[in-house]
């Protein structure tokens, strides 16, 4: 975790900011999403099962053309390997990692948040002492990372890293800051809704998992195509912390509860199997 | 192991949580110190596996992040902590490396050996990318063992191009090369398992 990158630079990178994109309009942008969406509503009503994940195929995020793969996805019998994950413990990770608000000496600017929740796989089992990992922007909506070109100031008292390993129970919690939105060159005036990147691992490396956790009520969730990228509404809405009061504390901080579903484990049911045999 | 069809696979009691991009902010916060150091290069039998990551107009992606996951030389599967803090002898069979800005990556690892008596070795790798809105599966297979290959069920199931991009290069050095097609000419076949839904 390196703060390095706190220095000026010239910025120049150009494959971050494609500058033919920023002359999209938003209103292109969100009717190639509701297009999109409609269809896959269709698809429903006909008969269709309900998508569960972003499609990686997703013309409104326009860095997404040229980067995903363009046959379907090959059906593998998961073996050896596929069935186990790398064990991360005590030694990969320090309790404070969770801390992201006393990486520095003075306190970060902004409003202080827990975000507690649970890593549970398919079959609802928490996942014990796996790594999470998070990053964010600050309360201004600027990242640590020397490709961030936003002029929003940065917080010499945060960096925005964290790690955790999860509980017996599968629980983990981080103390941080909330982050604020941030435009990006998409299309022309556009903005990320308040994110946190989580990194995640189960118990088969098959279920490994990179996505991002936002904040309830957010007023730029319809217009952002990463997030859109999920057509299905039911699906979109388990990216989105819960306010909870309970994780909220006196005069300290304001708490948000999220749990993460991984996909189902299959080592787990192939060794039942294989039980029976 | 069982061989088993994706049919068996029981239901999923809870839907999965979707993935996202891993965007482009990520160099300040997942590399680490050695994170693509599986071993030493200087450990008897360390390979270099190297290879590019390109898009779908053939060209190389500099904001993509890898992670290989493998068994060691014996084919044992091991479960130890210490990928994230290297002490250079304990051998995690985990790694990461995020791409240089000509898209070249580098791990420095093992032969994984066979895990079953002729069973075809692989590592298995996973990618994430700026672009690219949840990550993708692979293997990597050694090119040595070519009945083990000819046996192996997924490579079986596959057609002679498609074949070819799961299968690496022994390089002159023992290096491995395994280049990664996102997209397009020679596009890498990407996996997906039972019980993603
Ligand atoms: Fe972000």
């Amino acid at each position: 975790m390196s703060t390095e990158a706190t220095s000026t630079e010239s910025f120049t990178d150009s494959h971050v900011l494609d500058p033919a994109a920023t002359t999209l309009s938003q209103d292109a942008i969100s009717a190639e999403i509701t297009d999109i969406h409609a269809a896959y509503r269709q698809s429903v009503v006909d008969g269709a099962k309900a998508e569960t994940q972003p499609r990686i195929d997703f013309a409104p995020y326009r860095s997404s053309l040229l980067r995903h793969p363009t046959k379907n996805l090959h059906h593998a019998d998961p073996e050896t390997i596929e069935l186990h994950s790398p064990a991360f413990g005590e030694r990969d990770v320090h309790a404070l990692e969770a801390d992201l608000t006393i990486q520095h000496n003075g306190e970060p600017i902004g409003e202080r948040i827990v975000v507690a929740g649970r890593v549970l796989d398919g079959d609802g089992r928490p996942v014990a002492g796996q790594l999470v990992e998070i990053w964010q922007a600050n309360a201004a909506g600027r990242y640590i990372h020397k490709r961030d070109q936003h002029p929003a100031p940065i917080d010499p008292n945060f960096t925005g890293v964290g790690r955790a390993i999860t509980g017996p129970n599968g629980e983990y919690s981080f103390t941080t800051i909330k982050p604020a939105p941030y435009p990006w060159k998409n299309h022309h005036n556009a903005w990320r809704p308040a994110h946190i990147h989580f990194s995640l691992f189960g118990t088969d490396f098959t279920q490994r998992m990179i996505t991002q956790m936002y904040f309830p009520g957010d007023p730029l969730f319809s217009l952002d195509p990463i997030y859109q990228a999920i057509t299905d509404a039911d699906a979109r809405a388990r990216l989105v912390a819960t306010y909870d009061h309970s994780i909220t504390s006196h005069e300290w901080a304001t708490g948000y509860n999220w749990d993460i579903v991984l996909t189902g484990s299959n080592r787990t049911w192939m060794e039942d199997e294989e039980g029976d045999h | 192991m069982t061989q088993a069809s994706n049919t068996q696979a029981p239901a999923l009691k809870l839907a999965p949580t979707p993935g996202q991009t891993i965007g482009p902010f990520y160099g300040y916060a997942l590399p680490f110190d050695k994170d693509n150091e599986l071993v030493n290069q200087a450990r008897p039998g360390a390979v270099r596996l190297h290879g590019v990551v390109t898009d779908g107009a053939g060209t190389p992606i500099p904001d993509a992040l890898l992670e290989i996951w493998q068994a060691d030389e014996a084919g044992n599967i091991v479960a130890r902590d210490g990928s994230l803090v290297r002490d250079g002898y304990t051998f995690t069979g985990w790694g990461r490396t995020a791409v240089d800005n000509v898209g070249h990556y580098t791990f420095t690892t093992l032969n994984p050996g066979a895990t079953e008596e002729g069973k075809a070795p692989f590592i298995m790798l996973t990618v994430f990318a700026r672009g690219l809105l949840n990550r993708l599966f692979t293997r990597i297979y050694l090119p040595e063992d070519t009945a083990a290959l000819a046996n192996d069920p997924l490579l079986a199931s596959l057609d002679e191009a498609g074949r070819k991009t799961l299968v690496a290069t022994r390089e002159a050095d023992g290096s491995l090369r395994f280049d990664i097609s996102l997209q397009g000419e020679g596009e890498t076949v990407f996996l997906s398992y039972p019980r993603e839904s």
